[in-house]
């Protein structure tokens, strides 16, 4: 009995999964070819190589809901003591679901003395953003956010 | 053409980490944007922004269509030295900028 119901439910999930891709794809294919979480992955890579990305030690403060994506504070800090054997080299912020994955690479050094950056960013959906250290040992640190943005950037049209 | 807005600290102690802001005028254009008869925008962006402390480099960014127009970064230094600061924006179709800052350590 309970091995019909579990298989039911399997069932229904799974065409309401295919229902939801048919009814998504027709809407995708009609934006330009954005990124999504496999080309970020992709794009990580690219950057950081196959080294283990762990979490911790880095901190993104940027707002969990925006209205305008085309202008949003971002402010990536990471807890290191700078000192010239134990600092960070790099920053890298990568997004989900813009057209591209990339949002910037920092370079930073001893000399900076903190390790903290702000910028300001676009984002065309609400979506996940990831910002990740390379800190001298070239071991990597990541964290994420989640924002949600009510007013899309990057793909509008222009009047 | 004065299109950069600076600000660094005019004076610091010495080994004090001063914070620097920077922003440069400019349209970053993603180049994924659609006029209304449906034209494609071409991209027109900084690519690359340094920042040298007496002609040796202490921060340098790439940036991409993400970052929003009008680039505005900040970041931190360590005043070593009294002396100057030249900064350098590169970017799409030819562009190049740059500007400087000096500084007093005492």
């Amino acid at each position: 009995m309970r091995k019909s119901e579990a298989s039911t439910r399997r069932r229904f999930l799974r065409l309401a999964g295919s229902a939801a891709a048919i009814g998504v794809v027709p809407v995708v294919s009609l934006r330009p070819a954005t990124a999504t979480p496999d080309t970020m992955a992709a794009a990580i890579r690219n950057v950081v190589g196959t080294a283990a990305v762990k979490p911790g030690k880095v901190k993104l403060d940027i707002p969990p809901l925006v209205e305008n994506g085309n202008t949003v504070p971002m402010t990536v800090s990471v807890a290191s003591p700078m000192t010239s054997d134990d600092f960070v080299k790099s920053i890298h912020v990568f997004n989900e679901k813009n057209p591209q994955p990339n949002i910037g690479n920092f370079y930073l050094g001893p000399q900076v003395g903190r390790a903290q950056i702000s910028t300001r960013i676009r984002l065309a959906d609400s979506q996940k953003i990831i910002a990740i250290a390379r800190l001298a040992d070239d071991s990597l640190w990541s964290v994420s956010a989640d924002v949600v943005v009510t007013l899309a950037a990057c793909t509008e049209e222009v009047m | 053409m004065a299109s950069a807005l600076i600000n660094v600290p005019k004076k610091a102690k010495r080994g004090e980490i001063i914070e620097i802001k920077t922003l440069m005028s400019h349209i970053m254009e993603t180049g994924f944007r659609h006029t209304a008869s449906g034209q494609l925008v071409p991209r027109d962006i900084i690519t690359s922004f340094t920042c040298r402390y007496n002609g040796v480099e202490v921060f340098r960014a790439d940036l991409f269509p993400a970052i929003a127009a009008n680039p505005f970064i900040t970041f931190f230094t360590v005043a070593k030295e009294s002396g100057k600061f030249d900064f350098e924006w590169i970017g799409d179709n030819g562009f190049a900028d740059a500007a400087s800052a000096t500084i007093t350590v005492e």
